[in-house]
């Protein structure tokens, strides 16, 4: 059950985005979202002095997270001096035909209160709007659903994941799309990946990638023991990057991979999906946001509480030292896999339950608890990188 | 919490290495498949144990796959961590250091 959007996407939620254009006027965003019914704030500490990947995957960003079937309406704030316009993120958004609203804190009179008073009266009048849609049914095939890990041990690639792997394979079935972010924890996993690629182009771009990330790595000098696998993931006893990779692609099931996409890139058909993404989570769950998931599903052996404004995150968890020290954050404990009672595909059948009661409406923890984090990944080589004070 | 029924899981019939579902205290007798393994280390939930003797060199494998290559030679029991076990892939930038 969904909204249905102007454009034909499905949406799961019925948000009011509240989005800053720049850094800048992150308070008068979040004063706004909170004093308007199911409103959310987006910020971010971009959108100023951004040049080259960085300018376009933070505008494009700002535009996908708007854009996401489940935001109704949106309203973009800027300050009137940055590089990332508030018009350029709303007309962008507009071509999705949902209603959107913009203005730049420095065209009005009274300075920051009188910018809140008009965000607030413009998000009240959205929000009215919002509440006389009601909900529709709708099939699966309408469901792009996000994979995500984070804070994983080695517990999470033994139960949670494969488990998650199995509701992926399902929404790919039904006519779907699922979303594999995260690639540097593909490495060591290639020979798998190219082995489901539908064709030898996305084979070969599988192989690029992870050997060009390689390349970078070695050309300088960069030591990445300790950031993969992470310090935590190593304390919980993943020692390696492949053993840690494995763990994650099982995640992705064993459906066919459709082709890579771009970290601000919509999926090109239906079916399994591989995003370009660094493997940091709130980074990724905004590139999904930002690509049109409608739903992200995280699992976390260590125990992570975030969550995305404008998409609802499930959170699984395996282990059950965790799950009993977090149970708050988490919204299945997987942990009757390890524990030996139940397999892993009896758990991926309380996790389809949990699903569709997400899809219909349920709150997840992480908006329960009123987790809206967002990250943008910044890419682009940096001109100041070498300038320090002699 | 239901008691753990058991201690060790094995991902695959080709792995060198099985993952510990519990904390497992040194000197425990265990039974994984049809080997019987003496624990050498204390064992934290979610780590691993080696199956069999594993030489320096060789890969250790879970998943069916290998996810590293010992760095000394392990002995059946023994806990297999970042002090035993190295990736083949970034250890290689280790190298450029």
């Amino acid at each position: 059950m969904g909204y249905q959007r102007p454009k034909g996407e499905v949406g799961i939620r019925n948000k009011i985005a509240i989005i800053s254009s720049v850094v800048c006027v992150n308070h008068v965003v979040q004063q706004i979202a909170n004093q308007v019914e199911n409103a959310v704030p987006i910020t971010h500490p971009l959108g100023c002095g951004q040049f080259g990947p960085d300018y376009k995957n933070t505008l494009n960003t700002l535009i996908g997270l708007g854009k996401n079937p489940n935001v109704f309406g949106v309203i973009v704030v800027g300050l009137g001096c940055e590089n990332i316009t508030s018009s350029l993120v709303a007309k962008n958004i507009k071509k999705s035909k949902k209603p959107v609203e913009f203005f730049d804190l420095q065209d009005i009179k009274g300075g920051s209160p009188a910018a809140i008073e008009k965000g607030v009266k413009l998000g009240k009048k959205l929000s009215k709007e919002a509440e006389e849609m009601k909900r529709e049914p709708f099939d699966f095939s309408r469901i792009v659903l996000g994979l995500e890990c984070g804070a994983s041990d080695s517990i999470s690639g033994i139960s949670a994941n494969p488990a998650l792997g199995i509701v992926s394979d399902r929404i790919v079935n039904y006519g779907g799309i699922s979303i594999l972010p995260e690639f540097t924890e593909w490495i060591g996993t290639e020979h798998l990946l190219i082995k489901r690629a539908i064709d030898e182009n996305v084979a070969e771009q599988i192989k690029d990638l992870l050997s060009g990330f390689i390349e970078n790595l070695k050309g300088l000098g960069i030591n990445f023991l300790g950031v993969q696998p992470t310090p935590g993931n190593i304390q919980g006893g993943l020692t390696t990057i492949e053993e840690k990779s494995l763990g994650t692609i099982a995640k992705a099931g064993k459906s066919p991979i459709q082709g890579l996409i771009q970290y601000t890139e919509k999926p090109k058909g239906k079916g399994l999906w591989l995003m370009v993404e660094p493997s940091l989570d709130v980074e990724s769950m905004t590139g999904l946001a930002g690509v049109g998931a409608n739903v992200i599903i995280m699992t976390t052996g260590r125990g992570s509480p975030c969550g995305n404004p404008v998409v609802p995150v499930i959170k699984l968890c395996g282990n059950p030292k965790t799950y009993e020290w977090m149970a708050e954050n988490i919204d299945v404990d997987m942990s009757p896999i390890i524990m030996g009672d139940k397999s892993v595909e009896d758990l991926a059948e309380v996790l389809w339950v949990k699903l569709k009661s997400t899809l219909n409406g349920q709150e997840t923890q992480a908006e329960k608890l009123g987790f809206n984090d967002v990250a943008i990944w910044r890419n682009t080589a940096s001109p100041f990188q070498y300038m320090h004070c002699k | 919490m239901t008691k753990q029924l058991k201690s060790f899981i094995l991902m695959s019939p080709d792995d060198n290495c099985a993952t510990a579902l519990e904390d497992v205290s040194k000197d425990s007798q265990v039974q994984i498949m049809d080997i019987s393994i003496t624990i050498n280390h204390d064992i934290p939930l979610g780590h691993k144990i080696a199956l069999a003797d594993i030489k320096k060199g060789e890969l250790v494998k879970k998943y069916g796959q290998a996810i590293g290559v010992a760095t000394e030679n392990i002995t059946k029991g023994d806990w297999i961590h970042t002090h035993n076990l190295s990736s083949q892939y970034i250890q290689e930038v280790l190298k450029n250091d």
